[in-house]
C-alpha cells in the first residue's frame, strides 16, 4: 500500500450521495503555477510610547519581522528626565487591515504605554537629520557648497578637500539633497531616521 | 529583615504565590535554586526526563486545574529544549511561568558553557520575559510574571536568572496587589456593546455561538454561563478544538466541533447563519477554511479579551473586548432584564436537523479490523461516567478523539491546538494527573507522536502516576499520509512508521503494564483491563491502517466543500492548494 495506489480506501465508500468538493481544486496531473501576490500598502507614521526596559527595541523590531510587517524607518530615544520612558517613531507601509493589526499587536506588548497612528490622527510634522560627507576640489567643491546653501545645510566639518553638511527636513528633501550630492563628490551619508509629532497643542 | 539569597527569594515568592508543584530538570546554572528547593521542602518538584516535557506537563497541569504551570530548567540546552512547550502555551493561551537559569552576569555574552540568549530566543514565543540582574528585584519580577501569565489572555512568561543573582543576597518584600504601569487588560465589556449583542441575538433567525478556548480559560463558571445563555436563547453551539467541554456534547443544541475536521452540521450552520457570535475563539485558519467563503451571510460579533484577535483573519461587525466569563455573565443578565422570550428558531433547527441526519461521523466497519473511531467510542463508553481527563498527541488520533469522545465538562480535554505539537499528550497527562490525583487521565495517542516524548514513561513511574496511554497504532504518521493521499497522489514520502518498538515490552521495561489489542472482539476487554489496573498502562491498539479522518475541509476550501468520505477525493491538488498548510 505504501506505493500509494489509493486502493484500500474503497472500504470507506460512502453509503450516501453528498455535495462533493470543488473539482477545480483537484487537477489530476496538471501543473498550475502559483505566484506570490503583493498587497497594496500605504505609508503610516506611528508613535509608540514605551517603558524604557532592556530589550524593548528588539521586542518591537522583532514583532515587525515575526509578523511580516515592513519597517521603513525606526527611531528611538528617551523622552523623560528619569529616562524611564522612550518614544519610538516607526514608519511602516501596510494595507488598512494589516495596519489595524500592527496597532493592536504593538498595543498588546507588556511595556507599551500607548500607540498612536500619526497619519490617521490628524496633521503632523516629520523631520529627519542627515550628515552628508562630500569630497572634491575646484568647481565641484563650490557647487556642493552652493547646493548646501539652497537646502539650508550647515557645514559641521571641513577640510581643504571635503565637507560634512548637516541637513534637516522631510525625508524627501534629504533624499533629493543626497541625490544631488552624488554628482558633486558624495562620500557617505548618515541619517537619523524619521521623528514625528502631531501638530497643535495636544499630545498625541 | 535579613537578606537572603536570590534562590531563597525565588522559592519564597513561589510559595507566596501558592505554587505547589514545579516541573523541572536540574543543571549547572540552577543548582542554587535546586538547593533552595531542597532546603525549603515546601514545593514538590517533578523531575521530568526532558525539558520539553516539563513545559507540556505544566500545560497539562494548568489546563486541568486552572492554576498556572511552573517550570524550572537550566541555562542553554535546558532553556532551548523548553522553547517548543513555551510556544505551545503561547498559541493555546496557557498560563505558565518558566524559570530558566542563566550563566553568571559577568559571563553573559562570552559564549560561556551552556550559555544561550534565552530572553532573545523566547522574546517572541512568550507573552513577556525578563532577565533579572539584581536579586533585590527578583521577588517583584516573580510576582509580576505570575500576574501577566494568568491575567488577560493567559500565556507563558519566562524569567531568566543568572547564577550569581541566585547566590547574591537581598531583602525580599512581598508585594501588594499589582498595579502594572502599562499592562491593564480589559476584562469588563462596554455595556453598550453587550446590549447590542443581546439585541442582535434576540433578533437573529439563524444564530450560532462559535465558542473557543477562551471560555475554558475564563474558568468553570464561564462554561456554566454559556449553558445558561444557550438555555435562554436557544442558539445552537459549535466549538473550536480548544473549547470542547464548555458546552456538553450531550446537550440538545450541540453541533459538534467546527472547522477542518468539524461536523457537517457545524460547518453548514456556520455557512448559513445570519448571526455568528464568537466567544473566546480566534477565527483560526483551521476553523474558517477559505476566508472569502466563510460564513458569507452572517453578521459577526467577536467577544475576546485580546484586541489583536479582532479583525485579524475575519472582519467582524461588532467587537466586544472582555473576558469571556464576564461577557457571558453580562449577556445573561441583560437578556433576562430585557425579558426577551426564547426566540422561535424552529425553521433553523429543522435545517440543522437535516444536516445532522447526514450522520457525518458515521464510519463503515468491515471485518475484524478496529476502526480508530470505534476505539475512541469504546473508550468513551467505558470511561465517560468517570469524567476522565483526556489528553492527546497530534494527528489523526487527535481529531478522532475530538470528534468521537463526548466532553461534558471544561478542563477535561487537553490538546495541542495552535502549535500542533506531537509529543504533547504524555507529559500533559502527567501534569494533569498531578493536579488531579483522583482523576482518570488518558492520553489518546498515535504510535508516531508518542515516541516524541516516550522517555516520560519513567516520570510517571517515578511518581506512581496511574496515567493511561491508549495508542491508536496504524503504523503511519496518519495525518501526513492522509494529506499525501489527498494532495500528492498517495506518494507516501516518509510517513510510514518504520521500526516501531514493541509497545507492550517497552511499557514493561519502564515498569508500566502493557496491553495489546488487535481485533475488534478484544477491544472492550482490553479497555477493561487497562481501567482495572491500578497503575500506569500503555495500550497498543492496532487499528485499521489506511483509514482517513473525515469529514475534512481541504486547506483553503470553503465550509461547503467538505469531504465526507474517502471516495470523494483522490489525486493531485494544484499549487495554490499545495502551498496552504
Amino acid at each position: 500500500m505504501r506505493e500509494g495506489s489509493g486502493e484500500g480506501l474503497s472500504a470507506n465508500a460512502a453509503p450516501f450521495n453528498l455535495p462533493s468538493p470543488d473539482p477545480s481544486r483537484q487537477r489530476e496531473g496538471r501543473e498550475i503555477e502559483m505566484h506570490i501576490r503583493p498587497e497594496p500598502a500605504e505609508r503610516h507614521t506611528l508613535a509608540v510610547i514605551v517603558d524604557n526596559e532592556p530589550g524593548i527595541l528588539a521586542r518591537i523590531a522583532g514583532l515587525f519581522t515575526a509578523r511580516g510587517y515592513n519597517i521603513e524607518s525606526l527611531t528611538v530615544s528617551e523622552i523623560t528626565h528619569d529616562k524611564a520612558v522612550s518614544r519610538i517613531t516607526i514608519v511602516t507601509s501596510a494595507s488598512p487591515p494589516v495596519m489595524e493589526q500592527i496597532m493592536a499587536q504593538l498595543d498588546r506588548l507588556v511595556p507599551v504605554h500607548k500607540v498612536v497612528d500619526l497619519t490617521v490622527e490628524g496633521e503632523h510634522v516629520e523631520r529627519e537629520l542627515a550628515l552628508v560627507k562630500v569630497a572634491g576640489v575646484g568647481e565641484k567643491r563650490i557647487e556642493a557648497m552652493r547646493l548646501a546653501e539652497v537646502y539650508r545645510g550647515r557645514v559641521v566639518d571641513a577640510t581643504t578637500s571635503s565637507f560634512v553638511f548637516e541637513v534637516t527636513g522631510s525625508f524627501q528633501k534629504i533624499d533629493k539633497f543626497v541625490e544631488l550630492m552624488g554628482e558633486v563628490g558624495l562620500v557617505e551619508v548618515a541619517r537619523t531616521g524619521i521623528v514625528a509629532i502631531a501638530r497643535g497643542r495636544d499630545a498625541a | 529583615m535579613t537578606e537572603q539569597s536570590g534562590a531563597d527569594i525565588l522559592v519564597e515568592a513561589l510559595c507566596d504565590l501558592g505554587v505547589e508543584i514545579v516541573f523541572g530538570y536540574p543543571g549547572g546554572a540552577v543548582l542554587p535554586i535546586y538547593d533552595a528547593l531542597f532546603r525549603s521542602g515546601r514545593i514538590k518538584h517533578i523531575l521530568v526526563r526532558h525539558e520539553q516535557a516539563a513545559t507540556h506537563a505544566a500545560e497539562g497541569y494548568a489546563r486541568s486545574t486552572g492554576r498556572p504551570g511552573v517550570v524550572l530548567v537550566t541555562s542553554g540546552p535546558g532553556a532551548t529544549n523548553a522553547v517548543t512547550g513555551i510556544t505551545d502555551a503561547l498559541l493555546d493561551s496557557i498560563p505558565m511561568v518558566v524559570i530558566t537559569g542563566q550563566v553568571p552576569t559577568a559571563l553573559i555574552g562570552t559564549d560561556a558553557f551552556q550559555e544561550a540568549d534565552t530572553v532573545g530566543i523566547t522574546r517572541h514565543c512568550t507573552k513577556h520575559n525578563y532577565l533579572v540582574k539584581d536579586p533585590a528585584k527578583l521577588g517583584a519580577v516573580i510576582h509580576e510574571a505570575f500576574h501577566i501569565a494568568t491575567s488577560g489572555r493567559p500565556g507563558p512568561v519566562v524569567v531568566d536568572i543568572p547564577k550569581d543573582v541566585q547566590v547574591a543576597t537581598a531583602k525580599y518584600v512581598r508585594p501588594g496587589p499589582i498595579q502594572h504601569k502599562t499592562y491593564r487588560p480589559q476584562v469588563k465589556a462596554d455595556p453598550k456593546a453587550i446590549e447590542t449583542v443581546v439585541d442582535m441575538l434576540a433578533a437573529a433567525e439563524r444564530p450560532v455561538l462559535y465558542t473557543g478556548g477562551g471560555i475554558i480559560n475564563a474558568g468553570p463558571a464561564a462554561s456554566q454561563l454559556l449553558r445558561e445563555l444557550v438555555r435562554l436563547t436557544g442558539a445552537p453551539v459549535t466549538s473550536t478544538l480548544m473549547g470542547l467541554g464548555a458546552y456538553p456534547a450531550s446537550g440538545p443544541l450541540w453541533l459538534g466541533m467546527l472547522g477542518m475536521h468539524g461536523t457537517y452540521e457545524a460547518n453548514m450552520a456556520m455557512n448559513e447563519a445570519d448571526l455568528v457570535i464568537a466567544v473566546g475563539s480566534r477565527f483560526d485558519d483551521r476553523v474558517t477554511g477559505r476566508l472569502d467563503a466563510f460564513s458569507p451571510n452572517s453578521r459577526k460579533v467577536h467577544i475576546d479579551i485580546d484586541r489583536s484577535s479582532v479583525n485579524k483573519n475575519v472582519r467582524v461587525d461588532l467587537a466586544v473586548i472582555a473576558d469571556a466569563g464576564h461577557a457571558l455573565e453580562d449577556m445573561v443578565r441583560v437578556w433576562k432584564s430585557r425579558q426577551h422570550p426564547r426566540p422561535d428558531l424552529g425553521d433553523w433547527m429543522r435545517r440543522i436537523e437535516g444536516w445532522r441526519a447526514v450522520r457525518c461521523l458515521d464510519f463503515p466497519e468491515v471485518g475484524p479490523d478496529i476502526m480508530p473511531q470505534r476505539a475512541v467510542r469504546a473508550l468513551w463508553e467505558a470511561t465517560h461516567a468517570r469524567d476522565p481527563i483526556i489528553t492527546t498527541e497530534v494527528g489523526q488520533h487527535q481529531m478522532w478523539a475530538a470528534q468521537h469522545f463526548g466532553f461534558e465538562l471544561p478542563n477535561k480535554w487537553l490538546t495541542s491546538g495552535g502549535l500542533g505539537t506531537m509529543g504533547y499528550g504524555l507529559p500533559a497527562a502527567i501534569g494533569a494527573q498531578l493536579g488531579n490525583p483522583n482523576a482518570l487521565v488518558i492520553d489518546i495517542a498515535g504510535e508516531a507522536s508518542i515516541q516524541m516524548n516516550i522517555q516520560e514513561l519513567a516520570t510517571a513511574g517515578q511518581y506512581r502516576l496511574p496515567v493511561k496511554v491508549f495508542i491508536l497504532n496504524n503504523e503511519y504518521m496518519g495525518m501526513v499520509r492522509q494529506w499525501q493521499e489527498l494532495t500528492y497522489s498517495s506518494r507516501y514520502a516518509e510517513s510510514y512508521s518504520e521500526s516501531l518498538p514493541d509497545f507492550v515490552k517497552l511499557a514493561e521495561a519502564y515498569g508500566w503494564k502493557g496491553i495489546r489489542i488487535e481485533t475488534r472482539d478484544q477491544l472492550d476487554a482490553g479497555i477493561a483491563d487497562m481501567l482495572a489496573y491500578d497503575g500506569p498502562v500503555m495500550v497498543d491498539c492496532r487499528v485499521s491502517k489506511l483509514t482517513n479522518c473525515f469529514p475534512m475541509i481541504p486547506s483553503g476550501a470553503a465550509h461547503t466543500d467538505m469531504i465526507l468520505q474517502a471516495n470523494e477525493v483522490s489525486g493531485e491538488m494544484d499549487d495554490e492548494a499545495k502551498a496552504l498548510v
